[in-house]
């Protein structure tokens, strides 16, 4: 048996819908907004500011500082409890590894940029919507960045590449699933986060990595709309 | 963000000696409310509320659990608060502080004490299966008052809340059924603060930096008080209270309209 049809319907290489929104919330420096299917993700930026405790400070330059928390109520099963458990760790480290190489922090040194993802419902993909968030709220706090970074996951379900898996696809259970979240800057191409869970064979990686590539520019676009939106107060005086 | 600092207390004390407030609200207007249902899919009811630019999104989940050994009729509540470090520069990252904790211990007394769910009700089978109804608040951007904005998410989710569907002792949280909480009472926390010689609602961040006390009034339909919490330095006179549970039960009106 194999999988010809995705379970709700998309395409192989249809990503779910997408919405984005920059400036949030307003204590933030800055801050996005970004669904993806039902995953949703807020992300806030506050800093540049003094990073304490000071062993901490570089004084070549600033810091980037992601933390990636799931509200108690955005889990699929049961209540996730409150506070940092090894997976999130794991994914406000990657999450930093992401944004780090498109942020130039030369001119904040001793200080840090503090990146809050908080995701209130979720159906697979959620690190990668942090990101999506992520990136937008930190060109919304004016950091100097030389792109977007943009993300999305690729993944084989039963012997199929499919990009964008929600949570019922990565739960398959007649046949074998990877799941690969890739993160991108899409105007170089040049992968910023890699991970995967399952089996895949180079080939089909490979292939993997070209489908992302070729919905980085939807995503982008939607990106730099939500940016653009904030500006644009005629659509607000509606 | 202004710290309390004596020159702004006088200043915030003699413009509202003139009944005028920092944003240019009478002292005893909300900002605008508004509430949002199922804002979350993920959890068995959510609900997002705004008052002005301060927003908390609340969500129930349900678990089955064993019932306390000395209630073992009884199914459980539980109310948590998250005081998420994206909602102000002032939050930081870590557990509950105390003004979380206190702001959770309010609001579940609101709900346990006015027996707007009767906890019977949730039992599944006597000291072994019953419900559990964790309602967790999240705080998205904090611009003052999130005790009311909060008590009043905790119950539009519970309004919104649906049972998942439990059969031959397992849960299946992607099937919601038809049947949600019974709310025999609805409370609504409305805190009253002073400020010098004057009494606010709905206190902005800075007036709540500013405050000498603060009275958090819990109330139901029929203008019973089911839970109080006093806070700030300053002590109230009787007189004080009278007034202030006089403001609450009219502004508790005024909230409970956007449910």
């Amino acid at each position: 048996m194999t999988y010809d049809k995705r379970l709700d319907g998309r395409k192989f290489d249809e990503l779910r819908p997408i919405e984005a929104k920059a400036g949030v919330i307003p204590n933030a420096v800055g801050s996005a907004w970004f669904k993806i299917g039902k995953t949703e993700a807020y992300a806030t930026v506050y800093g540049p500011r003094e990073l304490y405790p000071r062993f901490l400070q570089d004084p070549s330059c600033g810091r980037l500082r992601c933390s990636y928390n799931m509200m108690p109520f955005s889990g699929a099963g049961d209540r996730v409890r409150p506070g940092q458990n090894r997976r999130s760790k794991e994914i406000s480290m990657v999450t930093d590894k992401a944004l780090l190489p498109v942020v130039d922090l030369n001119d904040y040194p001793n200080a840090v940029v503090d990146v809050f993802i908080e995701l209130p419902q979720t159906d697979a993909g959620s690190r990668c919507a942090g990101i999506c968030a992520a990136s937008i709220a930190l060109a919304d706090a004016g950091i100097p960045m030389k792109d977007l970074v943009s993300a999305v996951s690729v993944g084989l379900v039963d012997g199929k590449l499919v990009i964008d898996l929600d949570y019922q696809e990565e739960a398959y259970d007649k046949g074998g699933v990877a799941d690969i979240p890739i993160a991108m800057i899409p105007s170089t191409g040049e992968i910023t986060l890699l991970q995967m869970d399952g089996e895949i064979s180079k080939e089909q990686l490979l292939e993997g990595i070209d489908m992302v590539k070729g919905a980085m520019d939807n995503i982008k676009e939607i990106q730099v709309k939500a940016l653009k939106d904030k500006y644009n107060t005629s659509d607000k005086s509606e | 963000m202004i710290k309390v600092n004596n020159e702004f207390k006088n200043y915030l004390q003699n413009s509202l000696f003139k009944n005028v407030r920092i944003d240019g609200r009478g002292l005893l207007d909300f900002r605008d409310v508004t509430i949002e249902s199922g804002v979350s899919s993920t959890a068995e009811g959510s609900a997002r509320v705004k008052i002005g630019e301060t927003e908390v999104i609340a969500g129930v989940k349900m678990e089955v659990a064993t019932p306390y050994p000395d209630r073992p009729e009884d199914g459980s509540i539980m109310v948590n608060a998250e005081f998420l470090p994206m909602a102000s520069p002032d939050f930081e990252p870590g557990p509950p502080g105390i003004a979380a904790i206190e702001l959770s211990r309010v609001v579940d007394r609101g709900i346990r004490e006015s027996g707007a769910i009767d906890l019977k009700k949730l039992l599944i089978k006597k000291g072994e299966k019953c419900w559990m109804l964790i309602i967790d608040v999240c705080m998205i951007n904090n611009d003052g008052n999130l005790l009311d904005a909060s008590a009043l998410a905790a119950i539009a989710a519970l309004k919104d809340a649906k049972f998942p569907k439990y059969e031959n002792d397992e849960l299946d949280y992607k099937t919601k059924t038809d049947k949600g909480v019974e709310l025999a009472k609805i409370p609504i926390a409305v805190t009253v603060v002073k400020v010098g010689d004057s009494y606010l609602v709905d206190c902005g961040i800075d007036e709540e930096k500013n405050l000498d006390a603060r009275l958090t009034i819990t109330s139901t339909e029929e203008g019973t008080i089911c839970s109080l919490q006093k806070g700030g330095d300053a002590p109230l006179t009787k007189e004080d209270i009278s007034k202030m549970f006089d403001i609450a039960l009219e502004k508790a009106k005024l909230l409970r309209g956007f449910l």
